[in-house]
């Protein structure tokens, strides 16, 4: 294979993406004097990265298929912009040999590999084929139809992100994960294809960073483990591994380099592999740049992307591969709830900063919203140290002191990982946190009791003390709802202090930073976060139907009768009208059920007061 | 003890009395009435006002030395509801069913009287079985001014608002009837002239409570509701949001911006004298009283018993007068009298600082026209026009307790320390004028004064009077708004000196005659 070896100088470059990778290639082109184009969604069209880049061009419409996947406008929107090269990121287009063809058809540069290299490697199943024929180890592949030994991995053959992945324990039942599989595959990759491996235990993710110019030279940048992962998907991931000997990563460098070699290909690249002792198996290629790579950038001290820039215009590498220095954890901020099967949350994030010595790769910033079309990961918190657990800890401390406000988010999780000891004396693999329970009871009272005082220093009156009694026959209470759990706290207005409440706690003076958006209440400390919800002073009365028989309520003539005896009907329904002083007056139903009686028919008059019809609740409760 | 230790105690004292008014009724009949579903009246007023507001209770301790329970059965303050200052009165239903007595009455009608002199609207949460029976001849017939305050208010454009918690029957039911807006509670208030007992013996008709004044009926059928509420916390809720509505504006001046004194009012505590015989240096209290402890002090050099200047408080400008030496001879009623009206001409408030033991007696004072001059400054204090608010830091005694406008002077709020003690005059003076007295009656009839009789005489009315000049018994009396802690007292003239805002702040036009 020869490779295609570029001169063209890349002057302005189309970003593909959005949020957290958009802006951070929107850096290294900076700093390189590149120009950049961002693209841009309906939702994001106030996001950080269309404010950061030189021009930016709308994708009309929300959701990824009208927009981030739509290679068609994303190469007009290049062309448009006079954008002379097209990075693509990581997610949406990345792995797209059809977009990468296009963009190269219209005359700009791909920023990735050629796009036979991503397409030799999109199909799982041919992919693990190749690999084996070029030496590198690779799990046997078991025929769906005749499995017989459990337990076993069913993977879509197209797929990524754990979708159309599926772990069978027993015969019992695989024949339907097998079918669900695929149609979740057919769904979500346009392919139902899977296959299926021995499912590997308390295995461990390891992967290597590849970076191949077009001059032959291919380097293994070190390995990444990426072990600890919710439904598939990676939140914590290090750079070294723990589990890595200088043996394992002889073996582990070789066969990347070999696989990368096999397919000739050229730029940033990964080769994911499951290792468990000192064995390891081919898992797949990403034919791009990973979520994860800042690890490599701070124990290597490289920058990826300006690599990939670089090898496009036909840079050649150094024959020395940098050597590592010290160790790199990077958590990905997710605003989901944990607790609750990892929903996404959205809305509004009022306040995101995380302060000391991280790199901070993040989409968002204070007054961001996060939509419901795309990835709910608000950032990538990344600490290097000379030691890894001077690295979790530095990490550690970042993320509990970081704001977070207004989105429910895993921070409090990913802290716990960090201080974990299985974590810390490198016991990872990819059952991590089911094989621990993260779940963890917090007592909220001095986090209400911060929030109260804060919220009653805002309420002063000129210079009078707050909450002033002469004669004082309660002490005031503030609720609050921290999640479900009610939270009541008695406190003293006279030690009310605005924004940072200091407490005595157990002798031990404790800082509570209160910021408060609407009804909610954020209170961040050294003890952790907790986010709580103002419970009104005054519950608002329901709008309260009458209940009851539904009654004329004035005197009239019934001029329509729009049901029917044993009608099933919904709240707020028709049930008749009447005429009175010449104005039409509907009488509706109060509530959903079934008409069991209808007391009055057409043209009959019908004083104030009279019951007309009788709506019975669904239960046969009259209503 | 030491001046600190003193009062300490003495404020102690103060507590305990307080904590007889909060017990209400006692456990027994809190507890039932919390089973009931139903908050006790100061739970209801603190639901009722601001959250983190101040709320000034007023006659805290009415009826205290007398047959009935320290509160008189209801409480009633000030404070801000939805961000308006209101006068608030609020049966206690746990005391004998909320039933008025004597006192009771005194306590609401100064309430009464607090919001129509100083434009405050009046928010009434009623639960009252009516009248105490056995005192009801005491009550029947000044206790129609009731009502009438209720329509005089409304026709001084000060609204009223009243939110039925319980029983509002026979003359109760007028309380509703003569509001702007009545609050009902559904299955919980009950308003009507006669209750089903009396409809039967008046009409024979047989009825029951909730056709005859049930809310419900009161808010669909007679229109004598304007809410019905679901509960008590919604009666509350609908009160706050009536008072919203009312696009409330206070008509005095804005107070400027605040600047805290320069001295602690803890140490208000070591200045007060432990024996009232020992007078106290007044500018040491104003110090601790006024903004940026700035107080420009009117003629220092002439009349300086009395201390006479100008400061702010909480912003608002004030004229201040406060005994410095008790007694009040010539030179300070002149300088007071001069004073009052300076302030009259400049729309500021007065605020007296009591320890006075009267004007000086004695043929020299006479004969310099004490009684002229101690007349001019009673007639610019009754004729005066700018609020006045009276704090009786210790003795106020004799004339002494008019000139320095004692209750009779009509201060739109007055406030007594807990060391405080007023008199016609001194215990062991009266007692020695009456042993005096005593003396020559019998010499005139030429008998022997019994000594021993004299003596006997002398300790008991020392201490009769020694007791009825004490703060609680002149506050049972409702002689005071209630009994301060001295270190409350910045706090309690800024919530007045606001109050008072809420109308207009005019001087007097004219006095009466002053005798020169």
């Amino acid at each position: 294979m020869t490779p295609v070896i570029k001169t063209r100088l890349i002057k302005t470059l189309l970003i593909a993406n959005r949020g957290e990778i958009a802006r951070r290639i929107i850096r290294t082109c900076n700093a390189s004097g590149i120009r950049t184009v961002a693209v841009f969604s309906d939702p994001d069209a106030d996001a950080p990265h269309v404010r950061e880049a030189d021009f930016a061009v709308r994708l009309p419409g929300a959701s990824p298929a009208e927009t981030y996947l739509r290679a068609d406008l994303l190469v007009e929107a290049a062309t448009m912009a006079g954008a002379d090269a097209v990075h693509p990121g990581y997610g949406f287009l990345s792995e797209n040999a059809d977009f990468a063809r296009k963009v190269q058809a219209a005359g700009l540069t791909w920023v990735g590999p050629e796009p036979d290299s991503i397409e030799s490697m999109g199909s799982k199943v041919a992919a693990k084929k190749r690999m084996a024929a070029a030496g590198v180890p690779t799990l046997p592949e078991l025929d769906p139809e005749t499995v017989t030994e459990f337990p076993v991995l069913i993977k879509a053959s197209a797929g990524g992100g754990g979708r159309g992945m599926r772990i069978v324990r027993e015969k019992a039942g695989f024949a339907d994960a097998l079918a669900s599989a695929r149609r979740e595959a057919e769904s979500a990759f346009g392919d139902p294809t899977v296959f299926c491996e021995p499912l590997l235990e308390h295995a461990r993710h390891v992967e290597v960073q590849i970076l191949a110019d077009t001059h032959g030279t291919v380097w293994a940048l070190g390995e990444r483990e990426c072990s600890i992962q919710r439904r598939h998907q990676k939140i914590v991931e290090e750079s070294p591994s723990p589990a890595v000997t200088d043996d394992v990563r002889k073996r582990l460098f070789a066969a990347a380099t070999a696989a990368a070699e096999s397919i000739g290909y050229v730029g940033a690249g990964t080769v994911e592999f499951m290792l468990k002792g000192e064995d390891f198996h081919f898992l797949e290629v990403n034919t791009r740049l990973q979520v994860e790579h800042p690890v490599t950038e701070l124990v290597h001290g490289v920058d990826l992307v300006e690599w990939q820039l670089r090898i496009a215009e036909g840079a050649a590498l150094p024959v020395e591969v940098p050597e590592p220095r010290g160790h790199a954890i990077e958590v990905r901020l997710y605003a989901e709830d944990p607790a609750n099967d990892w929903r996404p949350a959205s809305g509004t994030l009022h306040r995101f900063h995380v302060p000391g010595d991280i790199r901070l790769d993040s989409g968002v910033e204070d007054g961001s919203v996060v939509s419901v079309h795309y990835d709910p990961m608000l950032a990538k918190v990344i600490a290097c140290a000379p030691t890894r657990r001077a690295a979790a800890r530095k990490l550690a401390t970042a993320l509990e002191s970081a704001r977070i406000h207004g989105l429910i988010t895993n921070r409090q999780l990913l802290v716990d990982i960090l201080e974990h000891d299985a974590f810390l004396n490198g016991d990872t693999h990819t059952g991590f946190l089911t094989e621990h329970d993260f779940t963890r009871t917090f007592d909220p009272q001095p986090f209400a009791l911060a929030a109260a005082l804060a919220q009653a220093a805002g309420r002063r009156i000129g210079h009078l003390p707050l909450g002033w009694r002469n004669v004082r026959s309660q002490q005031p209470r503030a609720r609050f709802l921290f999640g479900e759990e009610p939270v009541e706290v008695e406190y003293d207005p006279a030690q009310a202090t605005p924004d940072v409440v200091t407490l005595d706690l157990d002798g031990v003076r404790t800082p509570f930073h209160v910021a408060r958006y609407g009804d909610l209440i954020e209170v961040d400390s050294p003890r952790g976060s907790v986010t709580l919800k103002v419970v009104p002073r005054f519950p608002e009365p329901e709008t309260k139907l009458a209940p009851g028989a539904t009654i004329a309520p004035m005197p009239g003539t019934v001029v329509r009768v729009s049901v029917q005896q044993g009608d099933q009907v919904e709240a707020g329904a028709e049930l008749l009208v009447l005429e009175a002083m010449k104005m039409e007056h509907r009488v509706l139903a109060t509530s959903a059920g079934t008409v069991t009686e209808l007391l009055v028919e057409k043209a009959q008059q019908v004083n104030a007061g009279d019951v007309l019809a009788v709506v019975a609740g669904k239960n046969g409760d009259e209503q | 003890m030491g001046n600190r230790e003193a009062l300490l105690a003495k404020i102690a004292g103060l507590d305990a009395e307080h904590a007889k008014a909060l017990a209400g009724g006692g456990p027994k009949y809190v507890e039932r009435h919390h089973k009931r579903g139903k908050l006790l009246a100061r739970e209801r007023v603190e639901l009722l006002v601001d959250e983190d507001s101040p709320f000034l209770e007023l006659s805290p301790l009415a009826a205290w030395g007398t047959d009935f329970p320290v509160g008189a059965s209801v409480v009633t303050g000030i404070g801000r509801i939805e961000g308006v200052e209101c006068v608030i009165v609020a049966n206690d239903p746990t005391v004998r069913g909320g039933s008025s007595n004597p006192y009771t009455l005194r306590k609401s009608l100064r309430a009464n009287d607090i919001a129509l002199q100083n434009r405050l609207p009046l928010v009434s949460l009623v639960e009252s079985g009516g009248a105490d029976l056995p005192t009801q001849s005491e009550i029947f017939i000044p206790g129609g001014r009731a009502f009438r305050d209720l329509t005089r208010l409304s026709a001084a454009g000060i609204p009223t608002i009243t939110a039925v918690f319980g029983n509002a029957t026979a003359g109760g039911a007028y309380v509703p009837g003569m509001s702007d807006y009545a609050i009902m509670i559904k299955d919980r208030s009950k308003v009507f002239l006669g209750g089903p007992p009396l409809v039967k013996m008046a009409t024979g008709e047989d009825s029951d409570d909730e056709s005859l004044g049930g809310a419900s009926m009161h808010g669909a059928t007679s229109g004598l509701a304007d809410f019905v509420a679901e509960d008590e916390t919604d009666a509350i809720r609908l009160a706050r949001r009536v008072v919203a509505r009312l696009n409330w504006r206070k008509l005095g001046p804005e107070p400027a911006p605040v600047e805290e004194p320069l001295f602690d009012a803890e140490s208000i505590l070591d200045i007060v004298s432990e024996d009232q015989r020992v007078p106290f240096d007044p500018r040491d209290v104003i110090a601790r009283l006024v903004d940026g402890s700035v107080f420009d002090e009117f003629k220092p050099l002439y009349g300086n018993s009395l201390v006479t200047g100008w400061a702010r408080m909480h912003g608002y400008p004030v004229g201040i007068l406060a005994n410095a030496r008790g007694v009040l001879f010539s030179e300070e009623s002149q300088k007071a009298t001069q004073f009052i009206q300076l302030a009259n001409q400049s729309d500021t408030p007065l605020v007296f600082l009591q320890n006075t033991t009267g004007y000086m007696v004695g043929a020299q004072y006479e004969q310099g026209g004490i009684v002229k001059h101690g007349s001019m400054m009673i007639n610019a204090v009754s004729n005066s026009r700018v609020p006045h608010l009276t704090i009786t830091m210790g003795a106020s005694y004799g004339a002494g307790n008019y000139g320095m406008c004692g209750r009779a002077y009509d201060p739109r709020f007055l406030f007594t320390w807990p060391n405080a003690k007023s008199a016609v005059m001194g215990p062991a003076q009266l007692a020695g004028v009456l042993s005096i007295v005593g003396r020559q009656a019998a010499m005139a009839k030429g008998q022997e004064y019994n000594e021993e009789h004299d003596a006997a005489m002398r300790r008991m009315v020392e201490a009769q009077i020694e007791e009825q000049s004490l703060a609680p018994f002149l506050s049972g009396k409702l002689y005071d708004d209630g009994v301060i802690d001295p270190r409350d007292t910045r706090t309690v003239l800024g919530v007045c000196l606001s109050a008072v805002h809420s109308g207009p702040i005019k001087g007097a036009d004219g006095f009466g005659v002053f005798r020169m």
